[in-house]
């Protein structure tokens, strides 16, 4: 259904201390969210805001999403715990004509990795943002689970479900197929389950250049599992943006990720279990690569864009077999 | 095969045009020109690369395997024996000829690509 965003979010202005919203614009966003950027005008200072969404049901990670409701709780939890966000605002209720969808405050930055890792603007900021890092993760695990109806998910499920997929999909890349059964045989030991943002990578963060993170974003993919989980994700070489040799998203070092985890409150975590979720990660990047070039191959879409997505599966495996040889 | 324009060619050629009009294009069809001119020049190294990096590929497997076929026959036959448990990380010369062959693949899906190192 065609909402009219500019005109459903004017109506809405009394109620986010306004008269009026001006400059309401889409910014460019995923497949099944969509991401506005708005000023509400007549309350005093304008106010600039951002609604975040879900405009089609439909996405190949849907069954992994949370609620809007649950992101907006997840959102304030955070900020209780301490991790920088983007402030709720509001969680959009049916008669706003929105849909299902909060506003938050607008955070500036810049949120494109490839910018993190290159720009001379982050040159001051970036030796620093890996202890940034983990200690922001330290804070986001010390979530209560209850703050939302969160799916937990540990790395033998996370196998699980991947191979499902894999096996769902026809394609047979023996690479990933050893990783696959190598991850299976040595899987960590257990450790305490935390709340994980699920997708906590460059790409998700608002960076400001002077003070480094400044919002972390997209909570979609919020769940409960192995506290390791979110530092590897944050690792996997497919998020560093041609900075391989910056193992922590292109920006800094895995000592400092791990000692700044601990500098928050975080427990120790070796190096090897954040290796063995990175290459997980990496796993379920070639993985999805494969899936999004099934919804070409099915005909499920059409654009340019899915089956070249395919050919991304050899970055996952090319990485894998450095890692299974570096003796994962 | 017919070299008077080569396959290779014609992609160039074509990928050479999409270029060329980038710039009259919206953001949107401006940022799908980009992925099918990266995808014209992937089918143009395959047409370039494939056929060797196959032939070797068929070589390690059928060595690794010790039995003949085809890249498909071997590749599933790898599989299943890796899935079986039969064959694994430890297995002698398996990682360095998965390594050998992901290695041509990525040259031709994504030359400019830099793999994770470790340590």
């Amino acid at each position: 259904m065609e909402v009219d965003i500019p005109a459903a979010l004017n109506a809405l202005a009394p109620k986010l201390g306004g008269t009026a919203v001006e400059k309401a614009q889409r910014l460019t966003g995923g497949a099944s969210m969509e991401t506005w950027a708005f000023t509400v005008v007549g309350g005093g200072e304008p106010r600039p805001l951002i609604l975040r969404r879900r405009s089609t049901p439909m996405d190949p990670e849907a069954s992994r999403s949370v609620t809007m409701a649950s992101e907006a709780a997840l959102i304030q939890a955070a900020g209780h715990a301490g991790a920088p966000v983007a402030p709720l605002v509001r969680l959009c209720e049916p008669d706003d004509g929105l849909g299902e969808g909060h506003i938050t405050g607008f955070v500036a930055g810049e949120t494109l990795g490839r910018k993190i890792v290159s720009d001379p603007r982050f040159d001051a900021v970036r030796p620093h943002l890996a202890r940034q890092c983990g200690q922001v993760l330290a804070r986001i695990h010390t979530i209560p689970a209850g703050v939302a109806p969160l799916a937990t998910a540990d790395a033998s499920g996370e196998l699980d479900r991947y191979e499902a997929i894999y096996r769902t999909s026809g394609a047979e890349r023996p690479i990933l197929e050893m990783a696959l059964q190598h991850m299976r045989r040595n899987l960590p030991p257990p450790m305490p389950n935390v709340v994980l943002h699920g997708d906590f990578r460059n790409g998700n963060m608002m960076f400001d250049p002077e003070r480094g993170v400044a919002a972390v974003l997209d909570w979609e993919l919020a769940h409960v599992g192995d506290p390791a989980e979110d530092l590897g994700w944050l690792c996997v070489n497919s998020w560093r943006f041609g900075r391989a040799d910056r193992p922590v998203g292109g920006f800094g070092e895995y000592q400092d990720l791990l000692e700044g985890y601990m500098e928050a409150g975080g427990v120790e975590i070796p190096l090897s279990r954040v290796l063995f979720w990175q290459a997980l990660g990496s796993l379920k990047w070639g993985i999805m690569c494969l899936m999004m070039y099934s919804s070409y191959a099915t005909g499920a879409t059409n654009s340019v864009e899915r089956p070249m997505i395919g050919r991304r599966v050899s970055e996952t495996e090319i990485d894998l077999v450095n890692l299974l040889e570096a003796g994962l | 095969m017919i070299e008077h324009p080569r396959a290779d060619e014609l992609v160039e050629a074509v990928a050479g045009w999409v270029e060329s009009i980038r710039p009259q294009l919206n953001p949107r069809d401006a940022f799908l020109s980009r992925v099918a001119v990266n995808a014209l020049n992937a089918v143009k190294r395959e047409l370039v690369q494939g056929p060797a990096a196959e032939a070797a590929a068929v070589a390690r497997l059928s060595g690794l395997l010790g039995m003949e076929g085809d890249l498909k026959t071997l590749n599933a036959e790898l599989c299943a024996r890796l899935r079986s448990g039969e064959m694994g990380v430890s297995t002698p010369g398996l990682l360095a000829a998965l390594k050998a062959g992901i290695e041509d693949q990525i040259a031709i899906d994504q030359p400019s690509y830099v793999s994770v190192k470790v340590r």
